[in-house]
């Protein structure tokens, strides 16, 4: 055996903890145009986060509102005066209801990719290890499920939880663990991958020397270890959340529009109004939800790319092999329809 | 199944015992075994669909609950065997699936299977275009970031990717029709084609579904240029998802493939570098792209039931949209589970493809 694997920190030991943070290490590390990205990206997120905490702050009126004062809203009005963005058939105003959409977005994230990375976590490190039986039929189950059209798995969950409606709440957890179904093959592949290669390192194999219990070793040695990649599933899957809300929002699956706001629900109403030439109902939900997801995406394609030296600083001309991270990326990114 | 383009799968592969890769993986063991493994596979996915939608009750009552007095619900639910324990259902639908039967809608007692005879074609339609759509846009796009890499180009092209990805398809198709079919009125607003010609089309003998073949094989030009007119906006909406996906992906791997000494080598013969970047660089590109093809043919199908629902196309996901809305959930079960059948056929058929090409896929 040669010596035995430590595991290196990516950055030096000596840098303060606050650069060696996963966004602000990566930052550090960037140059030109994936600086230019990785910096567009924490713009649009750090808008979206923003928007979504100060919604109440920002937004004109309530998402369900549909009267003020000086009397009920005008329906289908087209954006000026005192509705920016106009106003939907229902009477309901636009920038309010993209404003408070940004907040039904972040929960529903919250929800779906923690609950799926808790779940995803805990099953890839327990079949990785233990192996057997138990880990080959839960690979069978996850590649089942990984494989099939995750807008389907998506509704037939959000059938199972809330048979289609629901309020605030309600909706938000149905709408999140309908997401999280179709999440947790992805944290278990990796996870177990890594789990598997770890298994067979010096270091666990000297943890089972020194009287290691199994729970000890998958869970001080091998989770540590094994858990690196996730930042970088978490923002890919954010994104991937709020496209699969959004369709499921437009399958009309989604929260009712007086418990929450929902831009794919938004989106569905709209679509009867664009044969009639009316834009802006369906305009700035959609290009909420674009500009979160692009967002999102830059910053999680930012970090993948500096992760993996051989994408990073690109100012040399030398050619580079294939980089497996990135097309593992893509292939993460692939699964959102 | 898709391991190939996932993460780190050789490390997994590293750990299997020397005996599995010292068997002579021949072809036709590797096709027999991955046959085989479809029948798991479907096995898995109708038993999780059949008990999740069962967990929250019979379909009757989500149908008809509120809209039947309850004796005459109570009377369907015994008439249709809801009442009966959920294993001996189980088991009764297995056999029904064995036979072909995925069961007969509740709101319009129809039977599910004759709906995908009726309605697939439109879907298989649907994604034929978009996946043209895809592949014209991507690949080349996908060779030209690779070639200009790091230059504006690649920037812009790289922005595009992320569009596409980011853009949700009924979102690019609302944007479309409110362009090309409200303001400029090139083309048509929603539908496959226009009444005559449907009537023209599906009077015809034997015909296959596919409007454009059939146009085609009976030689009506009007009718040709009509569907083709339809099918411009839900293909582009559709197809551009892919595209972007494409892209990346040949970007990638081109680029993987131009670092490599073989092209050096036909650089120093003087290769031109247009030759260099579409032969040599881009054929060893294909095979991934191949792999990643098996899992958009799911993102497709999913993505086809969002664009058929913005452009009224009478597909599968057209219908599967309806049946949601209506709370029928046995024909919502039936299109669902003839999906996953569609999706681990296609995947089979695509592994084997990836396998026929390279070698190493085998194992």
């Amino acid at each position: 055996m040669s010596i035995p694997a430590v595991p290196v920190p990516m950055e030096s030991p000596r840098a303060p903890w606050y650069r060696r943070l996963p966004v602000v290490s990566h930052f550090n590390k960037s140059v030109g145009l994936q600086r230019g990205m990785l910096v567009a990206g924490l713009v649009l997120t750090g808008l979206f986060v923003l928007t979504a905490l100060f919604a109440p702050l920002l937004a004109p009126y309530g998402f369900s509102q549909l009267s003020d004062a000086d009397g009920n809203f005008p329906t289908q009005q087209a954006p000026g005066g005192k509705h920016l963005l106009g106003t939907t058939v229902g009477g309901y105003d636009v920038l309010s209801r993209v404003i408070w959409g940004a907040q039904t977005a972040i929960l529903v994230i919250v929800v779906a990719v923690s609950m799926s990375i808790v779940i995803g976590v805990v099953l890839g490190l327990v079949s990785g290890y233990l192996g057997g039986w138990l880990d080959r039929i839960l690979v069978v189950i996850a590649d089942a499920v990984y494989a099939f059209p995750s807008l389907l798995v998506a509704i037939v969950m959000a059938i199972v939880i809330s048979g289609g409606q629901s309020s605030l709440i309600g909706g938000i957890f149905a709408a999140g663990t309908a997401i999280t179904l179709v999440f947790i093959p992805q944290y278990f592949r990796v996870i177990r991958a890594e789990t598997v290669r770890l298994k067979a390192e010096p270091f666990v194999e000297s943890a089972k020397v020194v009287g290691a219990s199994n729970i000890r070793i998958m869970t001080r040695h091998i989770y540590r270890n094994a858990t690196r990649t996730l930042p970088l599933i978490f923002t890919l899957n954010a994104s991937e959340a709020i496209l699969t809300l959004a369709g499921l929002g437009f399958l009309g699956f989604g929260i009712e529009p007086s418990s929450a706001a929902e831009w794919g629900f938004d989106l569905n109403k709209a679509l009867a109004d664009t044969t009639s030439g009316i834009w802006w109902t369906g305009l700035f939900p959609g290009l909420a939800i674009v500009l979160t997801v692009v967002g999102l995406t830059l910053v999680g394609e930012s970090i993948n790319d500096l992760n993996d030296p051989r994408l990073r600083g690109r100012k040399s001309t030398g050619g580079s092999s294939p980089a497996p991270a990135d097309n593992a990326a893509i292939a993460t990114e692939v699964r959102a329809s | 199944m898709t391991t190939l383009i996932d993460a780190p799968p050789t490390d997994a592969d590293g750990l299997l015992p020397p005996a599995k890769k010292s068997s002579d993986g021949g072809l036709g063991q590797y096709i027999l075994v991955r046959f085989l493994l479809i029948f798991p596979t479907i096995f898995i996915l109708v038993t999780m669909v059949f008990f999740l939608m069962r967990i929250t009750g019979d379909p009757i009552t989500a149908a008809m609950g509120g809209r039947l007095p309850a004796d005459q619900l109570q009377e369907r639910i015994q008439a249709a065997g809801y009442d009966r324990p959920i294993l001996v259902q189980y088991f009764e639908y297995l056999g029904q699936l064995a036979t072909g039967n995925f069961g007969r809608t509740l709101t319009d007692n129809r039977a599910v299977s004759e709906m995908l005879t009726t309605y697939g074609s439109a879907t298989l339609e649907l994604s034929i275009n978009a996946l043209l759509v895809a592949l014209v846009a991507g690949i080349p796009l996908g060779m030209v970031a690779a070639h200009r890499r790091d230059k504006a180009p690649d920037a812009v092209l790289r922005v595009f990717a992320i569009l596409c990805y980011a853009t949700p398809v009924f979102f690019a198709g609302m944007l479309l029709k409110l362009t090309f079919s409200v303001w400029l009125g090139w083309l048509p607003v929603a539908g496959r084609a226009r009444t005559s010609s449907e009537l023209a089309l599906t009077s015809l003998e034997a015909p296959t579904g596919i409007y454009w073949l059939d146009a085609l094989r009976s030689g009506n030009m009007a009718a040709l240029g009509d569907v083709m007119a339809h099918a411009v906006l839900p293909a582009v909406a559709l197809g551009l998802l892919t595209a972007g996906i494409f892209l990346r992906l040949v970007r990638t791997n081109v680029i993987g493939t131009l670092g490599r000494d073989y092209i050096e080598a036909g650089r120093s013969r003087g290769v031109s570098e247009y030759r260099l970047v579409t032969k040599h660089a881009y054929k060893p590109a294909l095979i991934p792209i191949i792999t990643v093809m098996g899992l958009q043919i799911a993102v497709m199908l999913g993505g086809a039931v969002l664009t058929e629902k913005t452009f009224e196309w009478k597909g599968l996901g057209f219908q599967l949209a309806n049946y949601l809305t209506a709370r029928d959930f046995v024909a919502v079960q039936g299109i669902v589970v003839l999906l996953a059948i569609i999706v681990a056929m296609t995947n089979f058929i695509v592994d084997i493809i990836a396998a026929l090409i390279d070698p190493r896929v085998r194992y």
